[in-house]
């Protein structure tokens, strides 16, 4: 099984409220102290690439659009023990649209060459528009499912099967599915992402990264640079949100939680 | 051609959900003076297709066998060419998963763009826009779609239910399409995780619960509270990942998009990932142990108390005065 993971690095969405800033162009976030991270349903879905690698083994390319600085988030992916790994660069707008990542991402998995699966984390922390993997698997001609969290193959070659589970509104849904086709996932408590050993980072710093260019993998650059041909962002603003929350009082503990009580009563009767 | 095209799984129903894509369609058809076009998918649904006459200029019903149930690349293929008959400025979606997984590819087949989880529409100058929140609830982003149809996904519960109607009703049209065989996907087999009865976006209550739950255990005891109030229950992202509670009744950015009466949050920090699934909760309510914790920024009451020991004490206080 041949796997291609897409991985996308973000501005840490951990970060707190507070710090959080708007550029004086208000298109995007100011990047301040923040760090730079991998996407964690990237991360989930490196995770669920690995466990079937484990299973039936083949090979993981990790395979990132970005800046320079996404380096870092395909080492991180060697650490955790991907076979290789490929970055287009990106020297154009910095945070192009989801048709302009989908195409740039699948003229370099048709550069790469043999692919059973594509996989995509099902959204990413900082523009989650959810897009990616859909859009990929249109520009390849593949089929796709969504907020997939297990995958198993079965048989070999020509007659490789893959059982896929996914969630749904109120449950899950498995599939079957005959490769290549484009998968994006979503957390569960299975495919938490493993924490890379220290040795593996040691090693994965002096890993080769196969990188190239926009005029490399065959696309348009001129229009892949100007990043806006799909959607443009033309605001971005913080909500204005402040409530004062009424804390319960009383004496004991006991009177606090009648208080608490009576309020929930009087909202939910309200309804 | 400045129409509008809803399009709504059958199964589904005419559900809150359905309700605000409806109104949503109708007020944009309105703004830019086009018709506007219900499409639905799926197995019969004699009261969903009659409810939507009420509203929409034409209903087009796309009921046949291979839709019964629904499948991805042959759902994607009975909406791209139906959309692709009707050529209209935008379509509009629910924000249930399966018009999540299309929405991006019907709109790359039709030569559109996509945009997901609109919160409010605005069509000016010719121009589609659409806002939605971003950076995991702590901006919201107003987004231009350059090419046509707009494809857009609603939180549709966001969305008013439309009030005035149509003048006639309109009528509803059966179509047979001509779908591929031998796909390579197909849902073999399905689960419904019934924790409750009614689904997590259209519970009146939620009683959620989050990491400083400690364990599964607690989700009993706040199952037996939400018993009492006709609630349902939900998690955290982090109780989910810990394998406390199943992953479809996870809240937040990237779980649920819930807007009930009352949430109230046990033992939930209030990452702005969780609230961004909240946002249109109308009252929050919070139990946690820390007075710091950045849910208490967002609830309209709280306490601040363990809730190991709030709870059993609630459960016996809503107990006495539901009587």
């Amino acid at each position: 099984m041949n796997i291609i993971i897409c991985l996308k690095q973000i501005l840490d969405p951990e970060i707190p409220v507070r710090d959080f800033r708007i550029g004086p162009d208000k298109r995007e976030a100011v990047r301040g102290n923040a760090n730079l991270v991998t996407n964690i349903f990237c991360e989930n879905a490196l995770e669920t690439a690995l466990q079937l690698r484990e299973r039936t083994g083949g090979k993981i390319t990790a395979l990132a659009f970005g800046a320079e600085s996404a380096e870092d988030t395909l080492r991180k992916a060697l650490a955790m023990k991907a076979d290789e790994a490929v970055l287009v660069l990106n020297d154009g707008h910095p945070h192009p649209d989801p048709f302009t990542v989908a195409q740039v991402l699948a003229a370099a998995v048709r550069k790469i060459g043999a692919c059973d699966l594509v996989m995509t984390g099902r959204e990413s922390g900082d523009w989650g528009s959810g897009q990616t993997g859909g859009l990929i698997a249109e520009e390849l001609g593949l089929p796709c499912i969504s907020f997939v969290d297990h995958i198993e193959a079965r048989g070999e070659g020509t007659d490789a099967s893959l059982f896929v589970k996914r969630q749904t509104d109120n449950g899950w849904e498995l599939l079957n599915a005959q490769p290549p086709l484009v998968v994006t996932i979503t957390n569960n408590e299975f495919n938490v992402p493993r924490i890379p050993k220290t040795r593996d980072i040691m090693i994965s710093a002096r890993q080769p990264i196969t990188k190239w260019t926009l005029e490399e993998i065959g696309v348009n650059a001129a229009e892949v640079r100007a990043g806006q041909s799909y959607y443009e962002v033309v605001d971005l603003a913080i909500p204005a949100k402040d409530v004062a929350c009424q804390f319960v009082s009383g004496d004991t503990l006991e009177q606090k939680v009648e208080n608490l009580a009576q309020r929930v009563i009087e909202v939910t009767r309200s309804l | 051609m400045n129409d509008v095209a809803i399009c709504l799984f059958a199964e589904s129903g005419y559900d809150r959900a359905a309700q605000g894509v409806i109104g949503a369609g109708r007020r944009l058809a309105g703004t830019l003076g086009g018709r506007l076009h219900a499409i639905t998918i799926g197995t019969h649904n004699p009261e969903l297709n009659v409810r939507i006459a009420a509203v929409a200029d034409s209903v087009i019903s796309a009921d046949q066998v291979e839709l019964a149930e629904y499948q991805p690349e042959l759902c994607l293929d009975a909406l791209a060419q139906l959309c692709g008959e009707l050529a209209p400025k935008a379509v509009l979606l629910s924000n249930d998963t399966y018009s999540q997984e299309l929405a991006p590819r019907l709109a790359h087949k039709l030569g559109g763009s996509a945009v997901g989880d609109g919160i409010e529409l605005i069509a000016q100058d010719g121009a589609i826009r659409v806002k939605r929140s971003v950076y995991g609830g702590k901006a919201v982003a107003t987004i231009e779609l350059k090419r046509s149809p707009a494809v857009i996904w609603l939180r549709a519960r966001a969305f008013e239910a439309d009030s005035a109607g149509s003048a006639s009703v309109a009528t509803v049209r059966q179509t047979r399409l001509n779908l591929p065989s031998g796909d390579r996907t197909r849902i073999i087999e399905r689960k419904a995780e019934s924790t409750g009865e009614a689904r997590l976006e259209d519970a009146r209550v939620i009683i959620s619960g989050g990491r400083g739950l400690g364990g599964p255990e607690a989700f009993k005891d706040l199952q037996e509270l939400a018993g009492l109030v006709g609630a349902q229950v939900a998690a955290s992202r982090a109780a989910c990942d810990s394998g406390w509670y199943p992953p479809s009744w996870q809240v937040g950015q990237t779980g649920k998009k819930v807007a009930p009466g009352l949430y109230l949050a046990v033992a939930i920090r209030g990452a702005s990932q969780h609230m961004a699934g909240i946002s249109d909760a109308k009252v929050i309510a919070a139990i946690n142990i820390d007075p710091d914790a950045p849910i208490f920024k967002h609830c309209q009451f709280g306490i601040v108390e363990d809730y190991k020991k709030v709870i059993p004490l609630l459960r016996e206080k809503l107990a006495a005065l539901q009587k």
